[in-house]
């Protein structure tokens, strides 16, 4: 009880180092700047894992780097960054654009079946981009699927999908559920009376929508177009195959010609890019408060009639989900049927399943704790250092899977031996590729917890450790879960790090799928591609009915 | 009788608010079922109910936030809902306060304050209506950093800011702590009152109701069950449910005759037409003690004494053994023990007997 007899707003900065014992415990997640030592250093390790990679870069063009300056100064390079920078603004538009209807669709109007729609619309999530870009190809590309079933209609040619345009179409249906997702359980935490306040006071829906919901979704919005433009910027798979020329397709070939100081030397001008982007998307966020203000607790919104809107209505989110879902999976099957009639190797398909699902598993629960820990220090202690910790931690994601792999090889080979060639290294690779997904739906909640209820609890007599078992956690509980489902989600389409760590022998489905694909084969690789999609759709599937029934 | 030096430009009708058989039901049920009310301009009513009767239901039909199953709405002599018209919540220059204020937490309090006076709101009025609630220069303040009461008086400033015809409060004082309510109460009231508005506030609190408006609508199981000044719905109760409803009552089993009632503790006089067997209606407070008494009084003997401070709560035993409550100043001080002269003081309500038991009082919210 002495803690609860200390003055609430005693400033926490000096003092704390001198009652270290029992008072650095009493400031800890009660908005103290100072985090607990083990907290701090768990974090901290959390960080030098996720920039281990780039370390590695650092030490390649530090190494070489008068290579390395000759191969990043030139207009070529300049012309890379604004190419990549604008296909990922593209997608990020794109993306924003088909997920703000989605979302207001399924979760705040009476659209007739509208969790199944947002089970839907959610599972381009697991359509690995170099399996959408192969069927966006197979489809349109001349003498394709399309032009076979237009041409007795007299269709010689179809318009040009390469570049650009169709690198765009497709990384936007793969990414549009990153933005998809945070915003519906944004949109179900939103407090309707502040709608119906607005509405009271006269305001249009259309204009509601505008003045209150949109600024308090913005939150929410920002930190998926965040993940979707890292996603662009770090995919190969879908500008691979759709010959775009952005910075990974470069490093890719530049390593493939075993230039490794230009490949690391564009790596670096990546994570730069990628640092700037996250350091004002920061700055954006920090200068926004997003606790509850209100003390009441949230009722479900009664939901918006659509009316005759219902069927336009319809009409998107059939359409969306026809050309992300039905379209691919169709020809999927027809091809893996065609493929069951030929025969094929059952047990070879069943142990590749397991090992992704393995794989898959042991990288979510790792990045979910790490993010845990990332995302207390930066929510609770924000200061420098720890927001230095959050932006590190998207460094792992940042750098190209490919780039990712290749330093954990030369890690492997140089410094940890008895690592290299374990699925240790390989779980290790992917939960530090995709901590920031989690770290995104962590901080989220986070940050929708009050410190006040905390504050409430240690003054209930709580230790800070009972506070964080019992109040914090299953506040977060949630958005623990939706991250780790999202690391999940990753790992197990995953593509070139399994690849290049995965040990001789330890086929995994994303591995079978890339085999069969880049000898030709692309119908031998729609079983384990259907396969993929069957085991991450149930976790997605829960994720989101998770987060219904919590609201 | 109202005081309009707050630029409220528009001449008032003299009827606020007239609610006429008003219905909503969710699934199976029947939230409100027929609810009348007639509020005059400038008026204050209170909707007291237990929790459940329907009260926010209605307040939020007024709004226009849910749509009624049947019945009229008029304000200000305008129907906004009923013979098929509804008009929607954004047009119909209604203020209203939440139970949680659903202040907007992106915008300062004068973005908060000024949000329904249009996209350019008059800063002018905005700072009007701030001084309206004592917080003129709280306007570039973040709501977060504001105190409950705070957050309240702001709620109510960007209700009252747009110069609504009628201002409706849902249990605007839930969420503060005793001794700010009792303030913010009498805060509250003054500023309706200086603003000339109409107000409907909903509530579960009989002290706050009574207290603060000049009408209370008592709602039961989604209808008006008696709707009138304090005084009247405290001291005429119109029913037996409302007589135990509203505050603590002793009820005395006796007979009418000819415009009087006699009862354990006397016979007394009585409006009400009945004739046989009656029950006595009598508050604690209506209920006098001393060493003597008037000729009628009843002798008894003091069982059980609560003190309050301001005052006590006795409970007397009667000579046929009925115990009833009597609420006296804190002094003097009687004992358990004492032998008292018991008599009434003040009005009684009688009601016929429907036979068997004395009603349990309900529990007394607040």
């Amino acid at each position: 009880m002495a803690t609860a007899a200390e003055p609430a707003g005693r400033p926490p900065g000096p003092v704390a180092p001198a009652r270290r014992a029992d008072g650095g415990r009493a400031s800890w997640l009660m908005g103290a700047k100072r985090p607990p030592l083990v907290l701090f250093a768990l974090g901290l390790a959390v960080a030098i894992a996720a920039a281990l990679p780039a370390l590695y870069l650092v030490v390649v063009v530090a190494g070489e780097s008068a290579a390395a300056a000759d191969a990043v100064l030139t207009s070529r390079s300049l012309e890379l960054v604004a190419r990549s920078l604008g296909l990922a603004a593209a997608v990020t538009a794109g993306a924003v654009a088909i997920a703000v209807p989605l979302a207001w669709l399924t979760v705040r109007s009476d659209l007739p079946g509208r969790r199944a729609w947002a089970t839907l619309a959610t599972l381009p999530l697991v359509m690995p981009s170099y399996i959408a870009a192969y069927m966006f190809v197979a489809v349109l590309r001349p003498k394709g699927l399309l032009q076979e079933l237009l041409a007795p209609l007299g269709v010689q040619e179809l318009p040009q999908i390469y570049g650009f345009v169709g690198a765009w179409l497709v990384l936007t249906l793969c990414t549009y559920p990153l933005v998809l997702l945070p915003l519906r359980a944004a949109l179900r935490r939103l407090d309707p009376s502040l709608e119906e306040a607005a509405r009271v006071m006269g305001r249009s829906p259309v204009e509601v929508f505008r003045t209150v919901v949109l600024p308090q979704l913005a939150p929410a919005i920002g930190g998926g177009s965040v993940l979707v433009a890292l996603y662009v910027l770090s995919d190969f798979g879908a500008v691979a195959i759709l010959r775009f020329d952005s910075f990974t397709r470069e490093i890719y070939i530049a390593f493939g010609s075993a230039q490794r100081t230009e490949a690391a030397a564009l790596g670096m001008v990546l994570v730069v890019v990628m640092l700037v982007l996250f350091a004002i998307y920061a700055r954006v966020r920090g200068a926004r408060a997003l606790h509850r203000s209100t003390p009441g607790t949230a009722r479900p919104a009664p939901p918006v009639r659509l009316g005759r809107w219902r069927w336009p209505a319809l009409g998107l989110c059939g359409g969306v989900v026809a050309v992300t879902l039905v379209v691919p999976i169709g020809v999927l099957a027809y091809w893996a049927s065609k493929d069951v009639a030929s025969g094929l190797d059952a047990a070879a398909i069943m142990l590749a399943a397991s090992n992704s699902l393995f794989a898959a598993a042991a990288a979510a629960i790792a990045a979910g704790a790490a993010a845990l820990i990332v995302g207390v220090l930066c929510v609770r202690f924000p200061g420098y250092a720890t927001r230095a910790i959050e932006r590190v931690g998207y460094a792992g994601y940042a750098l190209p899977g490919i780039v990712v792999a290749l330093a954990l090889v030369f890690f492997g080979t140089r410094v940890a031996l008895p690592l290299y060639q374990t699925v240790a290294m390989l779980v290790f690779a992917l939960s530090i590729h995709y901590l920031p997904l989690a770290v995104g739906p962590v901080g989220g909640a986070l940050m929708q917890v009050p410190p006040r209820l905390e504050e409430a609890a240690r003054g209930l007599g709580r230790t800070p450790w009972q506070v964080f078992r019992t109040i914090t956690r299953p506040l977060v509980t949630s958005g623990v879960l939706a991250g780790a489902a999202l690391v999940f989600l990753h790992a197990l389409k995953e593509l070139p790090a399994t690849l290049l760590l995965a040990p001789i022998g330890f086929d995994t489905l994303a591995t079978d799928i890339f085999r069969q694909t880049t000898t030709g084969f692309y119908e031998a690789a729609a079983i384990p591609a259907l396969i993929l999609l069957l085991i991450a759709a149930p976790p997605l599937y829960l994720l989101n009915e998770k987060g219904v029934s919590s609201s | 009788m109202s005081d309009k030096s707050s630029g409220n430009g528009f001449a008032p009708p003299c009827v606020g608010l007239r609610v006429r058989g008003l219905k909503k039901s969710f699934g199976a049920v029947r939230a409100v079922d027929g609810a009348d009310l007639d509020v005059r301009s400038g008026g204050t009513c209170a909707l007291l109910g237990p929790s459940g009767c329907g009260k926010t239901t209605t307040l939020r039909m007024i709004a226009g936030l849910e749509r009624p199953d049947a019945g009229e709405i008029a304000v200000g002599g305008r129907v906004v809902s009923g013979e098929g018209r509804f008009v929607p919540a954004e047009e119909r220059r209604i203020g209203m306060v939440f139970q949680d204020y659903a202040l907007f937490p992106h915008m300062d309090v004068a973005a908060n304050v000024g949000y329904g006076l249009g996209r350019r709101p008059d800063p002018g009025r905005v700072r009007e209506a701030l001084d309206l609630v004592g917080l003129g220069d709280a306007g570039k303040r973040l709501v977060h950093e504001l105190s409950g009461g705070q957050q309240q008086r702001v709620a109510l400033a960007r209700a009252l800011a747009p110069t609504p015809d009628l201002v409706l409060l849902d249990e605007p004082f839930s969420n503060l702590d005793a001794s700010l309510r009792d303030r913010l109460r009498q805060e509250v009231s003054d500023i309706l009152r200086k603003a000339g508005v109409t107000a409907i506030f909903v509530t579960h609190d009989q002290e706050e109701a009574m207290s603060i408006a000049e009408q209370v609508a008592v709602m039961r199981d989604g209808q008006v069950e008696q709707c009138g000044t304090p005084e009247e719905v405290y001291l005429r109760p119109a029913t037996r449910w409302m007589a135990t409803f509203l505050g603590d009552i002793e009820v005395l089993p006796g007979d009418a005759v000819r415009g009087r009632a006699r009862c354990e503790l006397g016979s007394l006089p009585i409006e009400a037409h009945l004739d046989g067997p009656v029950d006595v209606l009598v508050r604690p407070e209506g209920i006098a003690v001393g060493v003597s008494g008037p000729a009628s009084a009843a002798s008894a003997e003091v069982v059980s004494r609560r003190f309050f401070g301001h005052d006590q709560m006795l409970g007397l035993k009667l000579r046929s053994g009925q115990v009833v409550r009597s609420r006296r100043l804190g002094y003097p001080a009687w004992h358990p023990g004492d032998h008292v002269q018991v008599w009434i003081e003040g009005p009684v309500e009688v009601l016929p007997r429907t036979g068997g038991r004395v009603p349990e009082p309900a529990a007394a919210a607040g």
